[in-house]
């Protein structure tokens, strides 16, 4: 991998701005170039909110990035922005808990994650946006696992109940991204 | 160096140059008054004074301490600039009519309801001097000015600001006294207002403003003489004398 | 001192503690604000002044008089904010006042929109306000870069007794990336500051001013700061090339978050085999005139295309510099638009099918 780039996108709230930096910090640690850029201004107040973070082995130049290597998508109108954006060959996960459609692209890797209910049935509806981070760091592996968790602990670690739920829910979105990507690399 | 026989001589406070004020502009005479005050209370050699855009634009040149030369109107920020720096100072704005009460409304009423502890101050003479007489914010109903040539007509230009009234409806804590010096009873009571101002500063008790009465016979139009009538007679009774505000447990 | 991440505009507030600015005036405007509110958090600890005033004029006259007490000050804001303050600037220009100006750019005219843009440039390198004066303005285009310059622009305004400016569009400010801050800013020592208020015991009164009457002191004033934008120009020229070389038949300027954006541009050409170089002031006042015009007239640069997100600023420094020497094209976006590097891609070919390919060696 030279360089590597991440839409997230999703309702203002869902935890969007904090799931990227929460990557970016992770990609830093294991010693990449990263760069997180969010979309900023009235977008912010209840339209769909994104960052895009670039994790990179080169120096990063344009952190503006159209088409990116990949996008997590939490709602619909999300999906429908971002989808069509990522780069062919590249992966998009959705949050299936609130969107009811897949892509009719064949040349990307979907994987479908109901991130919101496995949040919800944690008991923290909010840690959505850690169920899609574990999610995308098992499908890609930018970035190392351990080194994550080691981040959420780091900035989410504060409430010990809250992190325990923010714990296995990373975890269980790690396993099914990992799982899924790996069902895609076998098909 | 004053001995026996001097009778009057120029305070420590001022500078050996000759001002540029007119006749029977009560300018020089508010300056002594600031400078004398400096010098009682022991502050001149700590003081830094602002001074405005207006006729007193050079009163750097008079004052026998550092002093800045602020834009029109906005004294009051580097005032507060300089003094939230340097606490341990003394400082002082020296601002006319047009300048505070036109161009510097803003900067003056949000610097006093900061509470900044630094003195201002205002000398207001109903017209603007340095440009020629133009109608201020502070000339009377029907007063000719350059700018009013009919007499100020208050349905189009709205009736004079009273500074002090205003100001002292803000609840943040200050010194704010009106004085006139066209008179040796005003020009002592007046040198007591400043007196009282420059020591509220020196305990770092609060904000102070002394608004003086001054005249401007030459923009005015009529003699010096006249002129210091036409004050007690007009702007007086408009602007009325006294202490409007003054913080708690100060006598 | 390990990499940190940090958005832009706290890295920059951080690098101005850093380099001893603990004293702090604003107003709040958008791209810009979390200047402002890291400051408010981190100043106790300092024991410095934060202070929000009611407005950027009174933020740009606090400066002048804060500046005054000879220790270092600063204040951020946005394009329409800086233009409240340019009166403060030409006083302070004119009085040989040194601060710092942080202005996180936003599209304009007028309210414009709160997108990034580099809009102000001519603003902020033709002087800004009345008066024949410049200021000093240094343009990054990381957060590095973006740290490493804020602490050099105190020095460099102490150092010429003039503001300076850091001049970065909305992106610089509101990104993530790594900084690193030295353990301890170490700078070129100054001389005393003698021309600071601070009473006057046992000398003379010292007047901070920008008034001269006498036409021939004012003259004297103006001569003395020409003396200074040519030290500057002759000591402050900064710049960086990119991928400049022998191969190049386009050379790209542009400056700030744009610049990088021409450098992904040029990375993917460079991937086809064609070459294109890209020469970025750092300095944009200063304006490096010379050192670019030695980089345009080698022989193989068939031409020079300025981006910029404006719709021409800069060009016309490039203009300046390239002096007609070889055909000059120019491409922007603005209302917040942030070109991509395909756009800039599309831009180079287009000027690349517009001239004739060098001519191959004939077969023999």
């Amino acid at each position: 991998m030279n360089q590597f780039e991440v839409t997230m996108a999703g309702f203002g709230g869902q935890g969007i701005m904090l799931a990227g930096q929460l990557l970016s910090y992770t990609g830093l640690k294991d010693g990449k170039n990263v760069v997180w850029i969010p979309s900023y201004g009235p977008e912010m107040r209840g339209g769909t909110a994104y960052c895009t973070v670039v994790i990179s082995d080169i120096r990063i130049g344009s952190p503006i990035i159209n088409t990116p290597t990949c996008a997590c998508v939490f709602n619909r109108p999300s999906f429908d922005k971002f989808a069509p954006r990522v780069k062919p060959g590249g992966l998009l996960i959705v949050n299936s808990s609130l969107i009811n459609v897949s892509t009719d692209r064949k040349d990307l890797t979907e994987i479908q994650v109901p991130a919101t209910q496995i949040a919800i049935d944690a008991g923290n509806g909010r840690a959505t946006n850690i169920v899609v981070l574990g999610a995308f760091v098992g499908a890609t592996g930018v970035v190392k696992y351990d080194t994550l968790i080691s981040v959420v602990e780091e900035k989410l670690g504060k409430k010990k109940e809250l992190f325990e739920i923010n714990r296995r829910v990373l975890d269980m979105g790690y396993k099914i991204g990992r799982e899924r990507a790996a069902q895609r690399s076998h098909a | 160096m004053q001995d026996i026989n001097t009778t009057f001589a120029r305070p420590e406070g001022l500078t050996d140059v000759v001002t540029h004020y007119c006749p029977g502009c009560t300018h020089g005479v508010i300056h002594r008054l600031v400078a004398e005050v400096l010098v009682e209370l022991g502050l001149r050699e700590r003081t830094v004074g602002v001074a405005p855009v207006g006729c007193s634009v050079l009163a750097y040149n008079y004052f026998n301490t550092d002093f800045l030369e602020s834009p029109h109107g906005r004294a009051p920020a580097l005032a507060t600039g300089f003094k939230r720096l340097r606490p341990d100072m003394i400082v002082f704005t020296y601002q006319g009519d047009g300048d505070l009460a036109s161009i510097g409304m803003a900067e003056i009423v949000h610097a006093a309801n900061r509470g900044e502890k630094f003195t201002t101050i205002f000398v207001n003479n109903a017209i603007y001097g340095m440009t020629g007489g133009q109608m201020a914010p502070t000339t009377l109903p029907g007063q000719v000015t350059a700018t009013c040539p009919f007499g100020r007509d208050t349905a189009l230009t709205g009736m004079p600001i009273r500074m002090v009234e205003l100001l002292s409806s803000l609840a943040t804590p200050a010194y704010l006294e009106r004085v006139a010096v066209h008179s040796p009873a005003h020009i002592v009571r007046a040198k007591k207002a400043i007196k009282t101002a420059f020591t509220c500063q020196k305990e770092e008790r609060c904000f102070s403003l002394i608004e003086v009465l001054s005249t401007c016979p030459t923009n005015w139009g009529i003699t010096p003489g006249e002129a210091t009538q036409w004050l007690d007679a007009n702007l007086k009774a408009f602007f009325p004398l006294g202490v409007y505000k003054r913080p708690e447990g100060m006598q | 001192m390990a990499k940190i991440l940090m958005k832009g505009n706290e890295a920059i507030a951080e690098a101005a503690l850093r380099a001893g600015a603990t004293n702090y005036f604003c107003y709040p405007i958008t791209p810009q604000t979390e200047v402002a509110e890291y400051l408010a958090k981190r100043m106790p600890d300092y024991g410095g002044v934060f202070l929000q005033a009611e407005s950027e004029v009174a933020v740009g006259n606090m400066l002048f008089g804060a500046a005054s007490t000879g220790k270092r000050v600063f204040t951020s804001s946005s394009s329409p904010g800086i233009s409240l303050m340019q009166e403060a600037l030409s006083y302070m220009a004119g009085a040989h006042l040194p601060c710092v100006i942080i202005n996180i750019m936003r599209g304009g005219p007028g309210l414009g929109g709160i997108l990034p843009a580099q809009s102000d440039y001519f603003q902020a390198t033709k002087g800004g306000g009345h008066g024949d004066y410049r200021i000093l303005v240094l343009a990054p285009s990381n957060l590095q870069e973006a740290v490493d310059l804020t602490m050099l622009a105190f020095h460099l305004a102490d150092k010429y007794r003039n503001p300076a400016m850091i001049i970065g569009d909305g992106m610089i400010g509101q990104m993530m990336e790594p900084v690193e801050f030295p353990e301890k800013y170490v700078e070129e020592e100054l001389p005393v500051k003698t021309w600071a208020a601070t009473g006057a015991s046992g000398r003379k009164p010292l007047i901070i001013k920008s008034l001269f009457l006498d036409p021939n002191a004012l003259e004297h004033n103006n001569i003395l700061l020409k003396e200074k934008y040519d030290q500057m120009a002759k000591e402050e020229v900064r710049f960086e090339l990119y991928k400049t070389g022998p191969k190049n038949r386009i050379l790209l300027v542009s400056y700030g978050t744009m610049a990088r954006i021409c450098q992904t541009a040029i990375d993917a050409l460079e991937a086809e085999g064609i070459s294109v170089g890209l020469f970025r002031p750092i300095s944009v006042y200063p304006f490096p005139h010379s050192q670019l015009r030695e980089e345009i007239s080698r022989p193989n640069v068939e031409s020079v295309l300025t981006i910029e997100m404006s719709m021409g600023q800069m060009l016309e420094d490039v203009e300046r510099a390239v002096a007609e020497r070889k055909p000059l094209a120019f491409f922007g976006r603005t209302g917040g638009i942030v070109p991509s590097p395909e756009e800039v891609i599309e831009q180079i070919r287009k000027l690349l099918d517009a001239q004739p390919a060098p001519r191959k060696a004939k077969k023999a």
